[in-house]
């Protein structure tokens, strides 16, 4: 229970930060692409943001030796750049590109109740669960 | 167009990187997106419970900071609903793929200097900026 709750709560956390800073939305995502068109820096903006926190806040909290509500850090171990990362990244952002969602752009949107959302989130989803059936 | 907003989109991030601190701090977990929805997808992994009250969290948050703030949240998509479909489905096959999206190595990944997330993060960006000129000023728009 207490799990759940705190979730939750980072949850909005981040859906606030996602709404409030222009990422929710794909239109200003695209024109932060578009440097020889309407170019918006603003995600450059986001982007730096998020990482200053996320970096002192990381260093902070990895000094403990546990998360309050679990036995250990879930750290990712591997450390070698294969094939499949760079292929995936790479098809990761023709996808991004061609509409502007990514997915913690994405999921926030759903909230807005915007059918273009619902429709991506959909697609992505199914796409998530087919590639994780065939690599099992 | 849109508007250049530096100070908001600085505050949501900011936002968005004390979501990511917490979820360390409480639950000693990534807050990456694409690895928080695969793990409620069946086979859903055992701690499903807390992926998706995040999830839904993030799905409340515009509602409730409307409600709270007043803050009118811009949205717009002008893509066509076939091409919304292609660009999902790539979208779920490469970050399954990739291990990670704009969040688990954009943000997370690159804040602990994973060699991984940052070679990642620099093929995605490149792609995307490739691909939005290539839609934009070569194709000429969907």
């Amino acid at each position: 229970m207490p799990r759940m709750v705190t979730a939750l709560l980072i949850g909005l956390i981040f859906g606030a930060g996602i709404a409030l800073s222009g990422m929710i939305n794909p239109a200003k995502v695209l024109n932060f692409f578009d440097i020889a068109g309407s170019w918006d820096p603003s995600l450059a903006f986001v982007m730096g943001g998020a990482l200053i926190v996320t970096a002192i806040g990381y260093r902070l909290v990895l000094k403990r030796p546990a998360p309050l509500l679990d036995t250990r850090f879930h750290l990712p171990a591997r450390k070698d750049i294969d094939l499949p990362l760079l292929a995936g990244a790479g098809l990761f952002g023709i996808g991004w590109g061609i509409a502007g969602f990514c997915p913690g752009g994405s999921i926030p949107a759903l909230g807005l109740g915007e059918p273009a959302a619902l429709i991506f989130v959909a697609s992505m989803v199914c796409g998530i669960a087919a590639t994780r059936l065939v690599r099992r | 167009m849109t508007e250049f907003t530096p100070f908001t989109s600085l505050a949501g991030g900011a936002l968005i990187g004390l979501a990511a601190m917490l979820l360390m701090a409480v639950h000693g977990r990534v807050a990456g997106i694409s690895g928080i929805i695969g793990g409620v997808l069946p086979p859903s992994a055992a701690d499903w419970v807390w992926r998706a009250a995040f999830l839904a969290g993030a799905i409340a948050a515009p509602a409730l900071l409307i409600a709270m703030t007043g803050h009118e949240i811009a949205f717009s998509s002008t893509i066509p609903t076939p091409w919304l479909i292609v660009s999902g489905l790539i979208v779920g096959v490469g970050v399954t793929i990739g291990s990670g999206c704009t969040s688990g190595h954009g943000v997370c990944g690159m804040a602990r200097l994973s060699a991984r997330s940052i070679a990642a993060t620099l093929t995605f960006m490149i792609t995307t900026g490739i691909t939005v000129h290539v839609v934009r000023h070569i194709v000429g728009g969907l």
